[in-house]
């Protein structure tokens, strides 16, 4: 415990370096994955091209993404720039999928009845699709966000600074508690944005609650107000 | 009023769901489409909002050809009530009856107070305004569909099946909150059902279908009951038979009704001249 207090200021660094490189991913592969998963849940022909394709991306090993990708993007080796871009592109990998599955599960009736009075297909997806997918889309964020907390650790390995760089810093020079201090923290920071994405679900997506919380009370004044 | 002529919808799938339809729907009357499954009816009533466009022929709204207006906008001009409800889980059902004011631009606080409006012009509390739609019964959703489905003050209301999955009992009284408005409000109801009784009860005009939304006969209720077109509409509506087919039979002193089957329909009170034996 002695180094922790005596690093306390590298670790915090660390950990905000750390955020800077995964939250952005994070946010990154969900967007970029919208319309994808848009797309492949639309037609049938896209929804098996879309999905192999980007399923596939996540068979790509680590290390020879981040060799390929500054020469594909134009970036230098060790630009953090590169790992951010290694993790959308894992993120998306998973997210496409979700966000198909989760437009997918939007009960049909609920469409066609929010079509027959009026929304447009535009307005549908925002209003209807995205919303009524949440609980989906937030269960595969969750996974997302956990992955890329852990993945990023691996940027240490390329030069980009992160909780990761503790432990290959840790083993290099043979101090155990720099390592160990290294995987509770990663696994911490993890812990904290899963944390945060339920706290933002539970305010955007409040009629999942309402269900489970309040229909013994609605069963209760049923008869009640069926009569009035 | 809402003209079909000649309309006839063939499916991708080569399916022939509507043959050479035509028909006026008054306004300001409740027309009833009836049919068993196969006989096109909600084909028909998805083609007045253009759900569904038809392969041939045309319809008219008030002497306007639907096929030059905007699909989008047509559709927020026409009241629309379907089977289970049609709500959006994630809105509030004040939310939900306000829905397509709020599409068509009304302010939002303008758009709620209607919409607490409304529910009482359904019969439903306003306390329920704040609630989900899953916590609401099947029959206080439906009403929250009706409520909807006058939002904008349409004209014209299109209503498929909409009490079709609640229970007898919530049935009969949503039935009689629909004649109760529509003596209120007076619009073109055109609604679609498999049930002759529920046509007979809301229809002022019964358009009943055979396969591919031929016209098997229309009319009020009492001309169908009379005189049934054909044997089809007879079986159908069940006039040969069962509890349609009343004789009169004597029993101390007094005529009652009894049914094919021999179970008593009910006691004869009186003569109503010229409009036969009226049991509805």
């Amino acid at each position: 415990m002695n180094w922790v207090w005596a690093n306390l200021d590298l670790i915090w660094d660390r950990t905000l370096d750390h955020l800077v490189l995964s939250v952005p991913p994070i946010i990154l592969s969900f967007v970029i994955a919208l319309p994808l998963g848009w797309l492949a849940n639309r037609y049938r022909l896209s929804r098996g091209v879309i999905l192999t394709a980007s399923g596939l991306l996540y068979a790509i090993p680590s290390f020879p993404m981040f060799i390929v990708l500054p020469a594909l993007v134009g970036t230098t080796l060790r630009s953090p720039l590169n790992l951010v871009i290694a993790l959308t592109i894992y993120g998306v990998a998973l997210m496409v999928r979700v966000v198909a599955d989760g437009l997918a599960s939007v009960d049909a009736d609920v469409q066609r009845s929010a079509v027959a009075v009026g929304f447009s297909t535009w307005t549908t997806f925002w209003q209807v699709e995205l919303p009524l997918s949440g609980p989906v889309l937030l269960a595969g964020l969750r996974v997302v966000a956990v992955s890329t907390v852990s993945l990023a650790t691996v940027g240490a390995v390329i030069g980009a600074q992160s909780l990761g760089s503790l432990f290959t810093d840790g083993f290099q020079r043979g101090i155990q508690a720099e390592i160990i201090t290294g995987i509770v923290a990663t696994v911490l920071l993890a812990l904290l944005l899963d944390g945060a994405l339920v706290a933002v679900g539970r305010l955007a997506l409040p009629w999942t609650r309402a269900r489970k919380t309040v229909k013994a009370d609605a069963r209760l004044r049923l008869p009640v107000e069926v009569t009035s | 009023m809402i003209e079909f002529r000649s309309v006839s919808k063939q499916f991708p799938d080569g399916t022939l769901a509507v043959d050479d339809f035509s028909l006026t729907i008054p306004s300001h009357r409740t027309t009833v489409l009836v049919g068993s499954s196969g006989s096109g009816k909600t084909t028909l009533l998805r083609m007045i909002n253009r759900m569904v466009d038809p392969t041939a022929g045309t319809i008219e709204i008030d002497g306007v050809d639907i096929a030059s207006l905007e699909p989008v906008k047509l559709r927020r001009s026409i009241g629309y009530v379907m089977q289970n409800s049609g709500l959006l889980p994630h809105r509030k059902v004040v939310d939900n009856v306000a829905t397509v004011p709020l599409l068509r631009g009304v302010p939002r606080k303008k758009a709620r107070a209607d919409a607490l409006a409304l529910l009482d012009t359904v019969g439903l509390d306003r306390t329920l305004a704040d609630r989900y739609p899953s916590q609401l019964s099947g029959g206080q959703q439906q009403r929250v569909g009706v409520a909807r489905g006058l939002a904008v003050n349409p004209n014209i209301l299109l209503m498929d099946e909409p009490f079709g999955a609640v229970d007898p009992i919530v049935r009969a009284e949503l039935q009689q909150e629909l004649i109760r408005l529509q003596t209120e409000l007076g619009k073109t109801v055109v609604f679609v059902t498999h049930d002759v009784d529920e046509a007979f009860l809301l229809g002022d005009q019964v358009v009943i279908l055979q396969q591919g939304g031929r016209i098997a006969q229309i009319g009020t209720p009492t001309d169908i009951l009379a005189h049934p077109a054909n044997d089809f509409v007879a079986s159908f509506i069940g006039a040969e038979r069962g509890k349609r087919a009343l004789h009169l039979e004597r029993h101390d002193g007094r005529d009652v009704l009894v049914d094919s089957d021999g179970r008593l329909a009910g006691v004869l009170v009186g003569d109503a001249p010229g409009q036969g034996v009226g049991f509805r």
